[in-house]
């Protein structure tokens, strides 16, 4: 190889590094490729996990799909990558993946100085414990002492050091990089406690030996808003992300499902007209199509059907709606309006 | 003669583009330059793009507070301490456990390589095995079965085994009494470094006259009277000033006393064991490749087997041993990155993994890991092959 061959590679290489860098029209490379690269959980039961044929189920997938379908009117557009709690935000800024949805808690510093977008709250979560019921314990203030099992890289590894301070009790934390090791540590007895987001503790419980002889404490301590993410810097994209969450739960308040929402288009409310786009040309503000809410809702249901579907009462976690109830049925589950 | 001239004439009147000497510098600067654009424009790129998408950069979160905490550290840490306080704890547990892993593949490694040459045909199948199954299994597994393995056989804290009522074993790990230095326990410190220099001079003076007249002195067992002794003198003279903390079941564990977690000794283990199998074979090769008559010269002398191994037989074979085994000391101190899987506190973990996902300063916080493991290893390179030039055969 001459000088001259060498100098051309490098120079080409050069400047393939300099033009690759993450676009800033998500949604047009999105539509380029044919679909979106969504990461989730390594495999978290109700919320995303992979059945034995590789399809995806989940409250966090059955978003990526809505997102889908409002886009490409198909809810199989989406590929999906796991990624664990550590990757997770590396994944989303260097452009890996278009969007995160993987049990991803709202905080401030991941807002601002992570360089991401929350784009709302799809579950609010809070922060529990779970022992064996042989240990006696009945309230979280008793764990003095206690060696507790963890996440390495989530939000929980800072509420328990929190939690213990406040409290003035010594602990001792245990954290893995996979769920699966914290479940397995845990049931093989190297901690008194395991910690994560109350969604989670109760998803877990299903992993181990004897479900039966483990409980959750009654304490929440912490407040986990678990959203979708995307990257800051488009706005375009930012906005989509959030009005399909929106008009998701706008659905379930307006009563459109899965089932009636094409006909919910001749609706004479003019708000369901609104959001269904046979008023107004709000979808085309986003850079959709105006139906792109029919074609979500149509996909996955609105946001009662896919909680209830993934993790409701009728599913093995068994979760009652709770604080993730619609505002109007006394919980907090509140989405704009589409005006 | 005369082709021979002609051609030895330089061919000063070609132009100095011609000559393959300047064409090659140039070509060399040339290539350095295009290297350090690369090097230029990767690193302005990854600004520029970390700038644009609003990510924070710089290495101001060092001095932020963590807020986690973390179950083995070698120094004072709270979760009031910062984030580079993290990263020496992250360090120092890293270096842990690749000093103490070396240390015992070593060990375990020579035995294991010396047993697959015995003439003991048990031995030598059972080493043969060892090598066999450890080498050829994934690290990681090996890592998940020593630490599940010894979890699951272990009791837990209220059932603990104990020796003596002192020391306790259990899933939670082994727990000891620690030992507390109080005022005048300097003495001892003193009186162990006295011991030491002590001995080292004694096996220098029992060389020079075992070289001068033949006769043996024994060393080991004066050095270690030594070592164990004067510090026992001291400890009795300056009036007992160490005493123990005991450990004590309170709650859910033992409480005081200093402890050992299970993730430390599954990782351990599986480290060194796995390492060890590597090393049985570079010394087997090592001795191998030391000609049969050096140790039918050496019986010839009327040396005995031990001996021939020990003194003519193993410092030869440390020529052929020493750089390979370099290569698996390396490899032993970055395998240690694997801890993350069973949350034993290394560098990766709780650096390259919490703090990271803290700030989510990837750049600079896989750069500083990445820095590390390069150091680490480079010292240790540089060690072995100062200690290699020092073993190396000396011409004469």
């Amino acid at each position: 190889m001459n000088v001259r061959t060498i100098g051309a590679v490098l120079a080409g290489a050069t400047l393939g590094l300099v033009a690759t860098g993450v676009s800033a029209a998500t949604l047009d490379d999105i539509k380029a490729k044919g679909f979106i690269q969504c990461g989730v959980s390594q495999g978290l039961p109700g919320f995303s996990t992979a059945d034995d044929a590789g399809e995806w189920t989940g409250l966090d997938v059955d978003y990526c799909r809505a997102v889908a379908a409002a886009v490409f009117n198909d809810p199989k557009a989406v590929k999906f990558t796991p990624l664990s709690a550590k990757e997770r935000f590396t994944a989303l800024q260097s452009g890996e993946i278009d969007l995160l949805s993987r049990n991803t808690t709202w905080t401030m510093t991941r807002d601002t100085s992570l360089g991401l977008n929350f784009t709302g709250v799809t579950y609010y979560d809070g922060q529990g414990f779970m022992v064996r019921k042989d240990l006696g314990v009945a309230s979280a203030l008793e764990l003095s002492g206690a060696s507790v099992c963890t996440n390495t890289g989530t939000t929980t590894e800072l509420n328990v050091a929190d939690y213990f301070r406040a409290n003035n009790m010594d602990y001792e934390i245990v954290a893995f990089e996979k769920a699966d090791e914290v479940v397995q540590a845990y049931d093989a007895g190297r901690c008194d406690v395991y910690t994560t987001d109350a969604s989670g503790l109760y998803a877990q419980r299903l992993k181990l030996t004897n479900p039966d002889d483990h409980m959750v404490l009654p304490e929440i301590i912490s407040k986990e808003p678990l959203g979708p993410v995307v990257r800051q810097g488009d706005d375009q994209w930012f906005n989509i992300n959030k009005w399909v969450l929106n008009a998701l739960i706008n659905a379930e308040e307006l009563g459109v499902t899965s089932a009636n929402a094409e006909e919910m288009k001749g609706s004479d409310n003019p708000a369901i007209k609104r959001l269904l786009g046979t008023e107004g040309a709000y979808g085309e503000a986003i850079g959709l199509g105006n139906d792109f809410a029919v074609q979500a809702i149509a996909a996955t249901g609105n946001y009662g059907e896919i909680f209830d579907r993934n993790v409701g009462p009728d599913t093995p976690l068994g979760i009652s709606r709770g604080l993730n109830a619609l505002w109007s049925n006394g919980g907090i589950m509140y989405a704009p309006p589409v005006r | 003669m005369a082709v021979q001239d002609t051609a030895g004439e330089a061919p000063g009147k070609a132009s100095f583009i011609y000559d393959p000497k300047v064409r090659s510098i140039a070509a060399q600067i040339a290539l350095a330059a295009l290297l350090v654009y690369v090097g230029y424009s990767i690193v302005q790129n990854t600004a520029a793009n970390l700038e644009r998408q609003n990510i924070a950069s710089g290495f101001g979160f060092l001095s932020t507070t963590a807020g986690f905490g973390i179950n083995q550290s070698l120094i004072e840490y709270t979760e009031e301490s910062n984030y580079g306080v993290t990263f020496i704890v992250g360090l120092l547990n890293t270096v842990l456990i690749a000093i103490v892993g070396i240390f015992l593949a070593t060990i375990v490694g020579f035995i294991v390589g010396i047993a697959r040459l015995s003439h003991n045909w048990v031995i030598a199948k059972l080493a043969t095995v060892y090598v066999e199954v450890l080498r050829n299994i994934p690290l990681l597994l090996q890592i998940f079965f020593w630490y599940f393995a010894v979890l699951r056989a272990l009791p837990n804290p209220r059932n603990s085994a104990s020796i003596f009522d002192l020391v306790f074993l259990n899933n939670r790990g082994l727990i000891m009494p620690r030992p507390v230095f109080e005022e005048g326990s300097s003495l001892i410190f003193w009186a162990f470094l006295a011991a030491l220099v002590v001995s080292f001079g004694i096996a220098r003076w029992a060389k020079q006259r075992q070289a001068a007249t033949g006769q043996q002195f024994p060393v080991f067992l004066w050095s270690l009277g030594l070592i164990v002794g004067l510090p026992l003198i001291a400890y009795f003279v300056s009036g007992l000033p160490v005493s123990f903390d005991n450990p004590e079941l309170k709650g859910f564990n033992y409480q005081g006393g200093m402890s050992v977690i299970p993730e430390f000794v599954a990782l351990l283990l599986a480290l060194s064991l796995y390492t060890a199998a590597f090393i049985a074979e570079i010394v087997r090769a090592g001795i191998l490749a030391v000609s049969h008559g050096q140790s039918e010269a050496a019986h010839a002398l009327g040396l005995r087997h031990g001996p021939t191994l020990r003194l003519v037989i193993i410092p030869q074979a440390m020529r052929v041993i020493i750089p390979p085994l370099t290569s698996q000391y390396l490899n032993l101190t970055k395998n240690s990155s694997l801890a993350v899987a069973i949350a034993y506190p290394d560098l990766v973990s709780v650096f390259a993994g919490t703090t990271l996902n803290q700030t989510g300063q990837a750049v600079e916080i896989l750069a500083m890991t990445m820095a590390v493991y390069l150091t680490i290893s480079l010292l240790t390179s540089f060690f072995m092959n100062w200690f290699n030039a020092k073993m190396a055969l000396v011409e004469r």
